[in-house]
């Protein structure tokens, strides 16, 4: 797929890296050379310097044949006139778009297809913003992911001495909650993915990936760790978009201070935010984190734009007391570096947006791509179309299905009802099946089994 | 520096390399010349060492980091220079001696064109063939070739790229996969060789000839099968056909893609470097059979055919001969050396210090005899409407300073060896360009000069053809600390 990428920036630079390993051809458009060239020299991709919105550079990218347009500047503007100009000038194909301002969001109508041409909006911020939610919303877990609008949940816990489970085979889970339906996905043992059968024995300090209706979700987790309280008391470091995004949709159930290092922007947080204590200071002072009842908050969200002010802010909070720290974390490596440590959960903005770009990028109808361990294993939600014949999954049992090594099919939504991959279970159309794939190597032939065979058109 | 890497990578391309021994196999058993047996055995033994280098490692997945990328290319230019030899040495005749099949190999691969052997007349087909085949192998370059073929390279196959890829301006991708960009550079090199080929057998070569020559012209490197080189044909036509096919492989290879992709010639006369190469020629050329006309050396007719053959033929470094040009008078001979040094453009398969970095460096000049006229300007050097950034200008700078420092050390080099200045000169000079003839003792062939002379100019070639910056990387201590 031919494909070009406005704005070499983060999410720009770790979607160019995604993609390019899959044997997409990616140009690159920014007018930060020095960012270009680091591009150049560590991906395959081509990269031209220019202003993104500009005609003669989007030729020069090759937007006449390009497959797809990704415009993820900082600019809003540019992205939108970006879209509009490969909508009028080259009629590219997919046309994807960051929005950040809420001002532009509200108004629906400007993205309906007689304006501007946009297919797909995705804001980051709220990308992330619904990441740390759910997060909060299920306590001890590392990484909670919706499929089929929510119905049914991936959940990555670390499995803790004390969770039931711990010590036992994963067929034991049968008998500890015989009305429950899970199914684990994968499990990481000292960074290596192991695939689960029935007898792998769960031992301590697993990274546990399992699927399960929505509901059931707390019921699992207790099987792997003591249960965790529910959180009540939040302070959130940093009040940028994140931090202000999460403390609006979350002031209604939780307490939520949130610090802010700007003074302006800490007035203007504290007019548009109701039950939430603004706090102006930084988020490093340590006397402010004791005069706020640090040792009595059950979490510390760090989501300033800055890796090394989150990471030590955290680390102090939870010195002094904090229950569990949260970390937003841009490097990589640094996330690497800090998780399972001090800091509980690493959170890495662009792992979590990328998932939702990844979505268009892949072939077969694919409604739901989540990127997990940095990139290198991926959660696909896919729906089943054609018949015996024309697919190659459908009127099949599961244990039928020829997936590649290193994937298995964690759960199956049909209409309302989550139905878990056990062996038998016949696969039909427009199921939505959901998928956990270890290798990224062999993602392509995931999308090839969900493409329908031209019997079917 | 990961050696299991290098190793594998090494590995492959020496067991790819073995199999470019299948067609002389094939044309020495078509003419039964005997020496069939000098390439099998030739073909198994580079195989095998190939095979061996890789078999231990093979399952090592590492990207290439860029200075391993400078271990491989050197090594590998060094490593094919010596399996090269191995035809030359094995078959009864030539039975080159080490040297001697070192220096023959290694002015094939590196499109040079300089020869030890003479009677090329009385050589099996198969070795004949297997020279040609050589320049043409080197022209647009085996990495590259092995970059197109093999997709393991990935994101490594970039840093190989660059150690190969002649000009300043390396990073320019046609496409936005760099295995993609390096097919379409073969498939257009591939389309002019066949047609070149064509060209040739119309005009009435035999068809060895034909595919022979077409070989060398297009891959400019020099290599013909008969002594008298293209002066055997003694054809007005073939020798067109010739200028038409340096000149078109003396071009950037961007520009032909350009000119496939969007089916149109404008471009070629847009482009600045093609300006410049153009301009620079035909005042050689004005020139040159001005001088050859007014010195009677020929008559007006002669003097056009000999004198635009052999200009072009060495001012884009292919080094054909219809006429010794080191016998004509007056400046002649200096003058051609000297459009060698200039040499081809960028991304070409011709030699010299390519145009774009004169152009550069003239426009510098140019651009401080401006500063002192205008003392608070600001005047940035621009190609066609595009400003270079002064990085590029600073790289073109170290690259002309190290061309002339290197062109020094080894031209003392030789005199060292006992050559007389002329000679010395016009040898290291035609090799560091890969011209091929030179002057003096060295003007039809290498074959009297001694073997360390031979060693000193065979590595004087290498340097040369990876652009001195590839091969002395390797020799400065900070490129080994870890």
């Amino acid at each position: 797929m031919k494909i070009i990428i406005l704005g070499a920036g983060q999410v720009g630079g770790t979607l160019a890296e995604n993609l390019s390993s899959e044997k997409n051809d990616i140009t690159i458009i920014d007018t930060d050379t020095v960012r270009l060239r680091e591009l150049a020299d560590r991906i395959d991709c081509k990269t031209v310097y220019g202003h993104g919105s500009f005609p003669h550079v989007l030729r020069d990218a090759g937007a006449d044949d390009a497959d797809m347009l990704v415009a993820v500047t900082n600019s809003d503007e540019t992205n939108m006139v970006a879209c509009q100009v490969a909508y009028t000038l080259f009629r590219t194909p997919t046309k994807i778009s960051r929005i950040r301002s809420s001002a532009y969001l509200k108004q629906t109508e400007l993205f309906k297809a007689d304006a501007f041409p946009i297919d797909v909006l995705i804001s980051p911020e709220q990308v992330v913003t619904n990441y740390i939610r759910r997060l909060l919303e299920h306590p001890g877990a590392l990484q909670v992911l919706d499929f089929a609008d929510g119905k049914v949940q991936l959940v990555a816990v670390k499995a803790y001495y004390g969770g039931l489970l711990v010590g036992h085979a994963i067929s034991a889970l049968k008998d500890h909650l015989p009305d429950i339906d899970t199914r684990v996905a994968a499990i990481f043992r000292r960074n290596k993915a192991i695939e689960p059968t029935g007898d792998t024995v769960i031992e301590a300090d697993d990274e546990v990936f399992f699927v399960a209706a929505t509901e059931h979700i707390p019921k699992v987790m207790s099987e792997l760790r003591r249960a965790e309280d529910s959180y009540k008391r939040i302070i959130i470091a940093g009040g940028g978009n994140i931090g202000y995004r999460l403390a609006r949709a979350l002031e209604k159930d939780y307490r939520i201070k949130l610090i802010e290092h700007g003074e302006e922007r800490a007035r203007y947080l504290s007019e548009n935010l109701n039950k939430t204590v603004v706090l102006h200071g930084s988020a490093t002072d340590k006397t402010l984190l004791e005069e706020e009842n640090i040792e009595n908050t059950d979490v510390f969200c760090a989501l300033t734009n800055d890796d090394e002010v989150n990471i030590m802010s955290s680390l102090l909070a939870k010195r002094h007391g904090a229950r569990k720290c949260m970390t937003l974390i841009n490097k990589a490596a640094y996330a690497d570096l800090v998780q399972g440590g001090m800091i509980d959960v690493a959170i890495s903005p662009q792992q979590a947006t990328i998932g939702s770009l990844l979505t268009h990028v892949r072939r077969g109808d694919v409604v739901n791509v989540h990127s997990l361990r940095r990139g290198a294993a991926e959660a696909i939600e896919a729906i089943a179309h054609g018949d015996r014949n024309s697919s190659k999954v459908v009127g099949r049992e599961v244990s039928e299905i020829r997936l590649p090594p290193g994937t298995n099919i964690g759960a199956i939504v049909r209409g309302d009802e989550v139905i878990m991959a056990r062996s038998d279970v016949v696969v039909e159309s427009n199921d939505h099946v959901i998928l956990f794939v270890m290798n990224k190597r062999h993602i392509a032939d995931v999308e090839r089994l969900f493409q329908v065979g031209l019997g079917f058109f | 520096m990961h050696l299991t890497v290098i190793a594998r990578v090494l590995g492959i391309f020496l067991m790819l390399f073995s199999l470019t021994m299948l067609p002389p196999i094939l044309v020495s058993m078509w003419y039964n010349d005997g020496a069939t047996e000098a390439f099998s055995i030739a073909m198994s033994l580079i195989f095998g060492i190939g095979f061996i280098s890789w078999l231990p490692v093979r399952d090592v997945r590492q990207d290439l980091k860029t200075r391993d990328g400078f271990i491989v290319a050197a090594l590998f230019w060094f490593t094919l220079g010596l399996a090269g030899t191995l035809p030359f040495m094995l078959a009864d005749n030539p039975g080159l001696s080490f040297a001697d099949a070192f220096f023959e190999s290694l002015s094939g691969w590196t499109t040079t064109g300089a020869t030890v052997m003479t009677g090329l007349e009385y050589l099996p087909k198969s070795i004949l063939w297997y020279r040609q085949q050589l320049q043409w192998l080197g022209g647009m370059g085996i990495i590259v070739l092995a970059v197109a073929i093999l997709p393991m390279l990935g994101i490594g196959g970039m840093q190989l790229f660059r150690a190969e890829m002649p000009g300043p301006l390396k990073d320019s991708k046609l496409t936005p996969r760099i295995t993609e960009t390096a097919k379409a550079l073969w498939y257009i090199y591939l389309f002019l060789t066949v047609t070149c080929a064509l060209a040739y057998w119309l005009a009435g070569m035999s068809t060895f000839d034909a595919i022979a020559h077409s070989f060398s012209t297009v891959g400019i490197g020099g290599f013909s099968t008969y002594d008298a080189s293209m002066g055997y044909f003694d054809s007005a036509l073939i020798e067109a056909i010739a200028i038409v096919f340096m000149l078109v492989a003396a071009l950037n290879f961007s520009l032909h893609f350009y000119a496939w992709r969007h089916k149109s010639l404008r471009h070629y006369f847009l482009d600045s470097e093609v300006k410049f190469f153009l301009f620079i020629l035909a005042g050689g050329a004005i020139l040159t059979i001005a001088a050859l006309w007014l010195t009677d050396t020929y008559d007006f007719g002669g003097s056009v055919r000999h004198g635009l053959f052999e200009l072009v033929s060495v001012a884009t470094t292919a080094g054909f001969g219809t006429a010794d040009f080191s016998v004509w008078p007056v400046f002649l001979p200096v003058l051609l050396f000297m459009m060698a040094f200039i040499g081809g453009c960028s991304g070409s398969t011709g030699g010299g210090m390519k145009v774009i970095r004169i152009l550069l460096v003239f426009k510098q000049g140019i651009r401080e005899i401006h500063r002192l006229i205008h003392p608070n300007a600001i005047i940035p050097v621009k190609l066609g409407k595009q400003p270079v950034s002064d990085r590029i200008l600073e790289s073109v700078w170290g690259f002309f300073a190290l061309y002339v420092v290197t062109f020094m050390v080894m031209m003392l080099a030789l005199m060292a060896t006992g050559l007389d200045q002329v000679t010395a000169f016009s040898a290291v000079g035609s090799c560091l360009n890969n011209l091929g003839p030179g002057l003096g003792e060295v003007a039809a062939h290498y074959g009297n000069i001694s073997d360390t002379a031979k060693w000193i100019l065979a590595l004087t070639m290498l340097l040369g053809r990876l652009e001195i910056f590839t091969l002395l990387v390797l020799i400065s201590p900070s490129f080994w600390r870890s």
